[in-house]
């Protein structure tokens, strides 16, 4: 039965096509067109200012592209709103956690908005390596501690598309790695990721796509 | 076929040329229209017998009334369009209008006191009618202000487009209510077409004031939005054409 | 377990606010402070003549509960914004409309519902028969929602400026204008010993509107925000 409706189901894809953007008047990025399939990562490079973030935001939905269409399985994102939302997970500039509650509640509290994942907030929290702070308010933690946090909400729910603005931000050599393999591991069980860096992004070529901003 | 026509007016550069073309004519007949409705009013139709000459501020005042309002609503509408079809020309006719909708208002306001002032003895008075009007001028002026607040001006031409939504859905309540917390203006004496208490030769003038503040509207709404839309536009292709001259 | 559930989310977001409130406390307290001192303030600028003070009674509890409304409404969606958790809700799988009624929900039984607790007292200080509190209440508890859900939809067009102070009482108090006139009207009306029932019917009717329309506006103005 579950397997029927499995079958049904189309491989998740996102397309964009002539998508353009402007920001007070001035042209960030015309003419996009790309796609993105299961077992892919997409790498958005480009200078300062050249529209990633603008991008990124486009693609959760949350920006109005101003020419183009965005589209999840053939259908456009505006449309399918939540339907649309519930397939993917952000994590932004701004980590997008309360630093007035406590971690475990945090995680708690991205757990009860998505579509929960089959693990404990324990687990998650050792695979963040924040065992020992489970009940520590945000506040006390480091700016990097923060962000392993903020990563925590890709592994507390279940989402094919992962899209992810300088994931790496104040991460540690240690979190930087922890990281790329939390994305490695995203993607060879058929997940997709869009991201910006500004660092090298370490992770087999096979997977990745690049698209270039600022030319 | 329509749809293919309406697209090619929406066009900015299209729309700028074509309307620079229409504004000198329209521009015209508006001149015309407020003179003859001017000289009617003034000087062609008899003085009330119960306010005397002070009722012939009416052709200002009540054409200005008329306009604060129906610019709010073209605003609202090109405000739900630009919202909606995401069509630039709706949402530079949404800002464009709004200064003209204050300006209305606040002459609306202004003449509505100088007459006051005869009727009442005061220049204030808080009936009904002028303070809804007064409430409309701070709607128009909140819009205003949050335009120029937001730095990216389609990000800003959404912003004012659910403001002025949202100020079409309370307008009436707002009017309503303030009717119903004062009641004590003349009845509305125009809109009462089957049984006119005014006179025809009082009539015609101010229906001639009413189409000319409409077409001064038209005018000047268009004049704005092409200066709108050259600001916006300024990095475009056709605009550095149009400015090299080529 | 595994699946989306709407309720358990507005449950956690409901929870969640309440919880930052109790942390946060000077969240609490600001609104009804700021609410007492400004009818205190009446008193001390127009005289002590108590029979003037009773018959502008209402029309001073609702300036002053409106202000304090106004003055608390920043907090609904400013630092959510600036932590980048209302990024979060937008993006969430649920209704953004439903989420800002449990936020809106949640503003109110922090910052609206204290005012109806000390609206009492207020009414001793300038006055009000005893028997015209019960008439005052049920007009602060149908009007006090009214101006959170009208407040929300002018924070959330001005939460991404950084001066947003003047603008949003720009936005909000000409909208805030039919609640005014009601509510207050309906305490003057009881005290001449009159029905009320009309008032408070509108604004009931008001409550419900809003109830319907401004969480709309409030999800489209928060998307604009966002962009």
């Amino acid at each position: 039965m579950l397997q029927e409706k499995a079958e049904q189901i189309p491989s998740p894809i996102l397309n964009v096509q002539g998508l353009s953007c402007e920001r007070n008047d001035r042209l960030l990025f015309q003419h996009l067109d790309f796609e993105l399939r299961p077992h892919q990562v997409l790498l958005v490079e480009g200078r300062n200012g050249s529209g990633k973030t603008s991008l990124l935001k486009i693609l959760c939905g949350i920006r109005l592209a101003d020419d183009g269409e965005v589209s999840w399985c053939g259908e456009s994102i505006q449309r399918l709103g939540g339907e649309y939302t519930h397939q993917l997970a952000y994590v932004g500039h701004t980590d997008g956690i309360k630093l007035e509650l406590s971690v475990a509640e945090n995680l708690n509290m991205a757990r009860a908005m998505g579509r929960p994942a089959n693990v404990s907030i324990d687990t998650v929290l050792e695979q963040l390596k924040l065992s020992a702070h489970h009940d520590d308010m945000c506040r006390m933690l480091s700016a990097g501690q923060r962000r392993r946090v903020a990563l925590g909400r890709l592994l507390i729910t279940q989402a094919p598309l992962w899209i992810l603005d300088e994931p790496f931000t104040s991460l540690d050599t240690q979190g930087v790695a922890f990281c790329e393999a939390l994305i490695e591991q995203h993607i060879t069980s058929g997940g997709m990721v869009v991201m910006t860096s500004h660092h090298a992004v370490n992770l087999d070529n096979q997977y990745v796509q690049r698209i270039n901003l600022s030319t | 076929m329509i749809m293919k026509f309406l697209h090619k007016l929406a066009s900015p550069p299209h729309f700028y040329r074509l309307v620079g073309r229409l504004i000198p004519w329209l521009g015209g007949l508006c001149l015309l229209l407020l003179l003859a409705g001017l000289y009617g009013g003034l000087v062609l139709a008899p003085a009330d017998y119960q306010q005397g000459e002070g009722f012939r501020i009416i052709y200002v005042h009540v054409p200005s009334a008329w306009m604060s309002l129906f610019i709010y609503m073209v605003m609202a509408g090109a405000g739900a369009i630009g919202l909606i079809w995401r069509i630039k020309l709706a949402e530079v006719m949404t800002i464009s209008s709004a200064p003209i909708g204050a300006a209305f208002t606040f002459l609306a306001l202004v003449t509505g006191s100088l007459w006051g002032k005869p009727m009442w003895g005061t220049y204030w008075v808080w009936d009904a009618r002028l303070t809804s009007e007064l409430i409309l001028l701070f709607l128009y002026l909140g819009i205003m202000a949050l335009y120029g607040a937001i730095e990216d001006k389609r990000t800003a031409s959404r912003a004012i487009a659910i403001l002025a939504l949202v100020g079409v859905v309370n307008i009436p309540i707002i009017h309503y209510s303030v009717e119903w917390w004062n009641t004590l203006h003349q009845g509305p004496t125009v809109t009462k077409f089957d049984k006119p208490s005014i006179h025809l030769s009082m009539l015609i003038p101010l229906l001639l004031m009413a189409v000319g503040f409409k077409l001064y509207y038209v005018v000047t709404l268009l004049m704005r939005a092409r200066n709108e839309l050259l600001v916006r536009e300024r990095n475009s292709r056709w605009v550095a054409e149009m400015v090299t001259g080529k | 377990m595994n699946e989306l559930s709407l309720t358990r989310a507005l449950y956690a977001l409901l929870k969640r606010d309440l919880l930052l409130a109790v942390r946060r406390r000077s969240e609490l307290a600001n609104p009804i402070l700021f609410f007492v001192l400004i009818t205190t303030l009446f008193p001390l600028g127009i005289g002590a003549d108590a029979k003037l003070l009773q018959s502008i009674a209402p029309g001073i509890i609702w300036v002053a509960a409106l202000l304090a409304a106004l003055l608390s409404l920043d907090h609904l969606f400013r630092s959510d914004f600036e932590d980048g958790t209302l990024e979060q809700l937008l993006l969430s799988a649920h209704p953004v409309s439903l989420l800002v009624i449990t936020k809106v929900l949640a503003h109110w039984l922090i910052t609206g519902l204290p005012l109806l607790i000390v609206s009492p007292l207020l009414a001793l200080l300038l006055g009000l028969p005893a028997d015209m509190v019960g008439v005052l209440m049920l007009s602060l508890l149908l009007g006090t929602p009214v101006l959170s859900l009208i407040g929300a939809i002018g924070v959330a067009l001005t939460v991404g400026l950084r001066r947003s102070g003047v603008i949003l009482s720009l936005l909000v108090l000409p909208l805030y204008v039919p609640v005014l006139i009601f509510a207050s009207n309906a305490v003057d009306t009881a005290m001449s010993g009159m029905p009320v029932t009309g008032q408070l019917a509108m604004l009931a009717a008001l409550l419900v509107l809003s109830l319907t329309l401004a969480p709309l506006a409030t999800a489209a103005a928060l998307r604009m925000s966002l962009s």
